[in-house]
């Protein structure tokens, strides 16, 4: 079981720093929110984890493999998996084409096998599709199946993603903002989804804006505010931590 | 339904020297044959992954001028050479796509445009090797157990197997999570990485195959014109292949053939009506009104109003 | 000196396209048949309109930016929130029915544009140069002054700016963010119209000679960075100068190559271009 260790995480943007230095780490089998005002640098985190950003200093490692300096697909290869704020999905494509990419790395097919026709790859297509189906129907959206993503109502777009996310069978897995813009039914959705995907002992490390949701399902809330690590611990600590109070009071006043 | 078609298509196509006997018609057959593997070569590139490469001439040439080389000056056999042309070709896709790839969207068509370019100033200005404008006269017609292939119907077959080829190796490869992989990077790079699709291994990838498509398409150029000049690098036949793919439906597998065999078949039908230029000109509008009215193009067009 | 000839007009096309694809985000492969607009144009003019030289220039110039001003409104501005690809088709539609049309117009032998400068060189210490070589270089440097004064000083170059820089701002700031999509395209193929009225009496006119021309264009932009003035006017300079050296030293066959060898070095080891100074965030 690995933990995430993030060291002295640094980031730039033409001379302003998004992140000023920031430590933290995330245990296995465990649920830990990122939460902190706008513009506190989470997504930024989240960025410069998984590859997209490269970080003017710091170091990640994922148990006791570093991830700074690795492309995105490298990452995700490590078991390191990451949802994105905006909704992302394959629009044009089914949602069971959707997964079906989300299940890119269990396949082993290459180039020649493929063109050759073998029957190994024909095998490995069913099976990859029988993984699919169960996916879909793990998040609830089995009546969905033939629908091009784009088409789909903004919560279970977000529903896909998530499926996505799961299909790269993550042993880490970082949501962001996964229930922005639900409803609170579907948010109960979501939480049900998250809590049994870490009792498959997947790490979860969400970022949320929901302060309902973040202390209702984590285990540890870390709290980011300019760029820096206010305050970290579980959750009824931190609901009354004074300089988290502070942050939040600040920024409804800026 | 749909199978019948495809059969009495297949019977059709096995038999085509038989009912259009003329060495006119089947001049267009083959050429529409050569055009619609180089359609769906390009359609790899453009419609699945979603780059548009504007060099695709230059692979065509690079088969061509490889082939004729090899089997004019060194003496190997045509199928060798068509080997080589592919082998050759897939090599140019493979420093292209690398090289190319660390750029996006407009910039990576630019080099694309500047690779066809400097390889078409080569050509012309390497005589030792091509003969410059001049061309290479006497390309060698293939051989099968001492047979020789030089007829038109026999280079029909020739050509049409190939096309059976190129058209089974897509269908393969897109129906495949390597297709799937193609689509993920068209649809959304970012969330395609997320989950491991590495984006420069299979872009390349895709590059390498559609070059080599490209060059074998030109390898059967050369042997059946018996002649190469550095007029394969011409830009209008680059256009003119991105005008089948768009027009045909990128994307799609029959998009490309049925682009092909229209953008080839139409040409010379209207060529009494209708001198090049004007045809040229009468291009670049459809082309235009293509993207404005039809951007799909034509196959999904005609999928989605039969539903 | 050829190589500032040459340069002065790769310069002035540069900047036109670095305007039209950094404001507007759009691949404009039609950039060279503005160029070769303005030569036929200024073949027109004194041929078949019996205008003087300098008329004839002015006139090109007026066209060109007419042009663009038409194909922006009825082509471009439909397709505004369509992705770069289909921009690129259309613009590549746009290329093959000018280039066609100049065919069919002119026919394909190349016309010679006449000028009223007298063809013995003047002597200038150790060089000579022809008159119109030194008018031409003349020109471009004062149109090129004149597209700096115009961003840099009025009020429409600053909302141009402002378009580029931050284009949802600029909007809320009351700039017309179609009329300058519309002012961009009629300026760039103004300045290319220019780039081919004043290059078109040295060398010949005929239908093809805006291919190079947008590749050069292609090649300053990307050398000087996308969007950036200065870099156009350097890269179009520097172009010109390598080419010359090119001829000399290589082959006169290979010059072209040079502007392609540019552009895929450039490419792929410094994207934002040789004399970019913003940052790339991300």
């Amino acid at each position: 079981m690995a933990t995430l260790a993030v060291e002295d995480l640094a980031v730039e943007f033409g001379g302003v720093a998004a992140l000023a230095g920031v430590s933290f780490a995330v245990h296995p089998a465990t649920i830990t929110s990122l939460i902190g005002p706008n513009g506190a640098g989470k997504t930024t985190a989240f960025n410069a984890i998984t590859g997209y950003l490269r970080p003017r200093r710091g170091r990640v490692t994922f148990g006791d493999e570093p991830l700074t300096g690795r492309r995105p697909c490298d990452i995700a290869r490590r078991g390191v998996v990451r949802t994105f704020q905006k909704t992302s999905v394959f629009p044009a494509l089914a949602v069971l084409d959707n997964v079906l990419i989300g299940l890119h790395l269990r396949g082993r097919a290459g180039f020649a096998a493929i063109v050759a026709g073998r029957r190994a790859v024909a095998a490995e297509e069913a099976r990859l599709r029988d993984e699919a189906e169960a996916l879909i129907a793990f998040v609830g959206l089995a009546h969905r199946r033939a629908d091009a993503a784009g088409s789909l109502p903004y919560g279970e777009q977000r529903l896909v993603e998530l499926a996505v996310a799961l299909a790269a069978r993550p042993r880490l897995l970082l949501l962001d903002e996964p229930g922005a813009g639900m409803t609170s039914a579907e948010k109960e959705r979501l939480v049900e989804l998250i809590r049994r995907v870490r009792g498959q002992g997947v790490t979860v490390l969400l970022v949320e804006h929901d302060m309902r949701l973040v202390m209702g399902i984590s285990d540890t809330v870390i709290v980011l505010n300019n760029g820096r690590v206010i305050a970290e611990g579980p959750p009824a600590s931190i609901q009354t931590h004074p300089e988290v109070i502070r942050a939040y009071l600040g920024s409804t006043r800026a | 339904m749909k199978r019948a078609v495809i059969a009495l298509a297949a019977v059709a196509l096995l038999t085509l020297p038989f009912w259009l006997a003329s060495p006119y018609h089947l001049h267009v057959a083959i050429m529409a044959g050569i055009f619609t593997i180089l359609a769906l070569s390009l359609n790899l590139l453009l419609g699945y992954t979603g780059q548009l490469s504007l060099g695709h001439a230059g692979f065509f040439g690079i088969g061509a001028y490889t082939s004729a080389l090899l089997t004019l000056k060194l003496a190997w056999p045509v199928w060798l050479g068509l080997a080589s042309a592919a082998a050759l070709a897939g090599l140019a896709g493979w420093a292209i796509g690398r090289l190319a790839l660390k750029v996006r969207g407009a910039y990576f068509v630019l080099v694309t445009i500047s690779f066809a370019g400097m390889i078409s100033l080569v050509s012309i200005n390497w005589m030792e090797l091509t003969n410059g404008p001049l061309g290479l006269p006497g390309v060698p017609a293939p051989e099968l157990a001492g047979l020789s292939l030089r007829t038109k119907s026999a280079y029909y077959y020739l050509v049409l197997a190939a096309v059976a080829g190129s058209y089974l190796v897509c269908h393969r490869l897109v129906h495949s999570r390597l297709g799937r992989a193609f689509l993920a990077l068209r649809e959304n790079e970012s969330l395609a990485e997320s989950v491991g699709v590495d984006p420069t291994h299979t872009l390349v990838l895709a590059t390498v195959v559609s070059a080599a498509m490209a060059g074998v398409a030109g390898g059967l150029y050369a042997h059946y014109t018996r002649f190469v000049s550095p007029e394969v690098f011409l830009f209008s036949y680059t256009v003119t292949m991105v005008i089948m793919v768009v027009a045909g439906g990128k994307g799609t597998l029959a998009g490309p053939v049925v682009g092909a065999v229209l953008f080839t078949v139409l040409p010379e039908a209207l060529r009494e009506a209708m001198p090049w230029q004007w045809q040229l000109l009468a291009y670049g509008v459809l082309l235009i009104l293509l993207v404005f009215f039809l951007p799909r193009g034509i196959v999904p067009a005609l999928s989605a109003w039969r539903r | 000196m050829n190589g500032l000839v040459l340069g002065g007009t790769y310069a002035l096309l540069g900047i036109g396209l670095t305007l039209i694809f950094g404001l507007m985000n759009l691949v404009n492969f039609a950039h060279g048949e503005f160029y070769t607009l303005g030569a036929y144009a200024t073949f027109a003019a004194l041929t078949l309109g019996g205008l003087g030289f300098f008329a004839a220039l002015a006139v090109a110039i007026v066209l060109g930016a007419a042009a663009g001003a038409l194909c922006e409104r009825v082509l471009l501005r439909p397709l505004r929130g369509e992705s770069i690809d289909t921009t690129m088709l259309v613009m590549i539609g746009l290329w093959i029915v000018m280039q066609n049309g100049e065919l069919l117009a002119w026919g394909g032998v190349a016309k010679s544009i006449p000028h009223p400068f007298p063809t013995a060189p003047l002597t200038l210490g150790p060089v000579g140069i022809a008159p119109l070589r030194l008018f031409v270089v003349a020109a471009a440097l004062a149109l090129i002054a004149a597209s700096w004064l115009v961003i840099q000083r009025t009020r429409l170059g600053r909302a141009m700016r402002a378009t580029f820089q931050d284009r949802e701002t600029a909007a809320l700031m009351g700039v017309r963010i179609d009329r300058i999509h519309t002012v961009t395209f009629a300026f760039g193929s103004a300045l290319a119209a220019a780039a081919g009225a004043l290059l078109g009496p040295i060398f010949l006119a005929y239908p093809s000679m805006g291919d190079l021309a947008s590749a050069k264009a292609f090649c300053v932009v990307i050398l000087g960075g996308l969007g950036n003035l200065a870099g156009a006017t350097l890269g179009g300079l520097v172009l010109g100068i390598a080419e010359e050296l090119g001829a000399g030293y290589v082959s006169s066959g290979y010059r072209d190559a040079v502007g392609f060898v540019i552009i895929i070095l450039v490419l792929l080891f410094r994207p934002s271009g040789l004399f970019a100074r913003a940052e790339r965030i991300g």
